[in-house]
């Protein structure tokens, strides 16, 4: 009963999100803007260390493709408060579901969005100038599945907890976007200074960026290691451990406590 | 060719619902304390109070998503606390603010509530056909759930509680923002329901609602002030309620406790109410003994409201009143 569950609040994600435009605008329109409007601005000023011949509009695309899942996430998770708040989710917690059954659908619903949307920046990438063959594209779409799930997992955790969407607004400014600022998705951990190197180290969301940097900038080995990338064996695991431990924050905020 | 006599040989029906010392606190708070209550199975079973009284915690506690901090729920047997999974399959449940998404048609919704039950294919299909034909929503079928009127939203809220056979429907405040048309349709629903075998609970703090009721419990304060069905409960106001305005209540009832010491008045709203056997004939006497003291009377037959003052010292809406202020 309960896959069955899972499927039907997984389906119901998607159905809502194509049903409301907006959403679908402005979860693609707001990266595309910033990678169009920031990446042209900051090109001429702006050199990679080690990577000559990458501008900035190209080092600034695989964080754009981020900065879309992590929107995308957002705004998924946010309809975690809309269906408390209109009612929707009582009626799935008065059913005989188990809490994993709820957490599986919205955060599965939520990273296929994530994902889709992620994708079609991913397809993009030959336009941006980045050379994308069928394998370092699969292993890029798997990336992005990765970071899809962990990004709508944490969503999802503040979302369980708080209130009003002007909350969730708050998390997303203080946590979430700083997350993201300091990935090494808007500028290279290469040449940061020591303190912040530190932060963007120990930012989970660095390893995420670092592997699809890897695979769409295709730096050489002497390049990455002078750029501090972690190795791309190293980027996934920590990103695929980052997606497990934030689900299973998930299933434990679910269980704990509140019942509303 | 056993001897035992039938009676023996048959449990007393198991109640749809027995609660035992249910209490429930939001911190220092407490909202419920200590309800004790069984429900029959096939019975409307109605709890009516004043808003902040404790229905909706209560109705929380019964739908399985607050545990009591006290006491023990039992529905048709299974521990509300330990057992909630065999419970939330035997409840349907129809909360106050709508449960539908509004983004779905009638019929997605109705599909997701059927797959969160375990239903699906043709037998999910055939229940939703059926339901939609009862509630009068097959024509609405595949519009989106925001378009509809409050009375169709709350139809299909119920034909959605209902799709998995639920044997007891709990209902919070079903009538709240319906139309009298849409309200005898709620009831016609219920009592059809309850020809079916449904157990229905329902809270409400409509006293015409309360008199629909096959047994009620007055709930004010976190506690039952008293429970039975309608007539009972009227039954313990001797006769009739009379009140009577006048230019000086507080005086009127001072000579009226004078001269008929067992009449217990009391005064509230600027006129003086007591209860009375018989009572026509006791007014017409009254008024002719205090020329001038009375310049308006009404005798009426007991209503909830009346048992509800009674027991309470207050009127249901004076309560609510209190706590909207509070």
């Amino acid at each position: 009963m309960n896959g069955l569950a899972t499927a039907t609040l997984w389906q119901r994600e998607l159905v809502r999100f194509f049903r409301q435009p907006s959403r679908v605008a402005g979860a693609l329109g707001t990266p595309l803007i910033f990678w169009l409007f920031m990446g042209s601005g900051l090109s001429g000023s702006f050199r990679l260390q080690g990577s000559a011949g990458v501008s900035y509009l190209q080092f600034f695309f695989p964080g754009t493709i981020v900065l879309v899942l992590l929107f995308a996430a957002i705004f998924s998770t946010i309809s975690v408060i809309e269906d408390r708040h209109e009612g929707f989710l009582q009626g799935v917690l008065v059913a005989p579901v188990g809490r994993g059954a709820i957490v599986a659908g919205k955060v599965l619903g939520g990273a296929t969005l994530a994902w889709l949307q992620g994708a079609v920046f991913l397809v993009l990438a030959p336009l941006a100038g980045l050379h994308l063959t069928l394998a370092s594209g699969l292993a890029a779409a798997g990336v992005l599945a990765l970071l899809s799930i962990a990004l709508t997992a944490i969503g999802f955790a503040f979302a369980w907890k708080l209130d009003s969407v002007q909350g969730f607004h708050g998390v997303m400014n203080v946590v979430l976007l700083p997350m993201w600022l300091l990935s090494g998705a808007f500028f290279p951990l290469a040449g940061a200074p020591l303190w912040l190197s530190l932060l963007m180290r120990v930012n989970p969301l660095t390893y995420g960026v670092a592997a699809l940097n890897d695979l769409l900038l295709q730096p050489a080995a002497a390049a990455r290691a002078a750029s501090g990338l972690p190795s791309p064996g190293v980027a996934v695991l920590v990103t695929l451990g980052l997606a497990l431990v934030v689900y299973a924050v998930d299933l434990a905020v679910t269980r704990g406590g509140r019942v509303e | 060719m056993s001897a035992v006599p039938a009676a023996a040989s048959v449990p007393a029906a198991e109640p749809a619902v027995e609660a035992s010392g249910v209490e429930f606190a939001y911190g220092e708070r407490q909202a419920l304390r200590g309800l004790d209550f069984q429900v029959a199975p096939g019975e409307i079973f109605g709890f009516l109070g004043p808003n902040g009284g404790g229905k909706t915690t209560l109705f929380r506690i019964l739908a399985t998503l607050a545990p009591p901090s006290r006491g023990a729920v039992r529905v048709f047997g299974a521990d509300l606390a330990t057992q909630a999974a065999r419970v939330r399959r035997e409840l349907g449940v129809v909360f106050q603010s709508p449960s539908l998404d509004v983004h779905l048609t009638v019929a997605e919704n109705l599909t997701h509530q059927g797959h969160l039950y375990g239903l699906s294919g043709r037998d999910l299909a055939g229940r939703i056909e059926a339901a939609l034909a009862r509630f009068g929503l097959t024509a609405r079928a595949g519009e989106r759930a925001k378009t509809l009127s409050g009375g169709l939203r709350r139809r299909a809220e119920i034909a959605k509680s209902l799709l998995h056979r639920p044997r007891l429907l709990l209902l919070d405040e079903p009538s709240t923002g319906l139309d009298p048309g849409a309200r005898r349709d709620l009831w016609d629903t219920l009592f059809d329901l309850r020809g079916e075998g449904v157990t229905v609970l329902l809270t409400t703090h409509f006293m015409e609602e309360g008199d629909r009721c096959d047994r009620l419990a007055l709930l004010a304060g976190g506690e039952i002030v008293a429970l039975g069905s309608p007539g009972e409960l009227k039954t313990e106001i001797g006769g009739d309620v009379v009140v009577l305005s006048g230019p000086d209540p507080a005086g009127l009832a001072r000579d009226l406790t004078a001269r008929y010491p067992d009449l217990a008045p009391t005064v509230g709203d600027g006129a003086v109410r007591l209860e009375r056997e018989r009572a026509h004939e006791f007014v017409a006497r009254l008024v002719e003994a205090l020329p001038g003291r009375v310049e308006a009377v009404t005798v009426a037959r007991p209503t909830l409201e009346d048992v509800f003052l009674r027991r309470t010292g207050h009127r249901l809406y004076d309560l609510e009143k209190a706590d909207d202020e509070a």
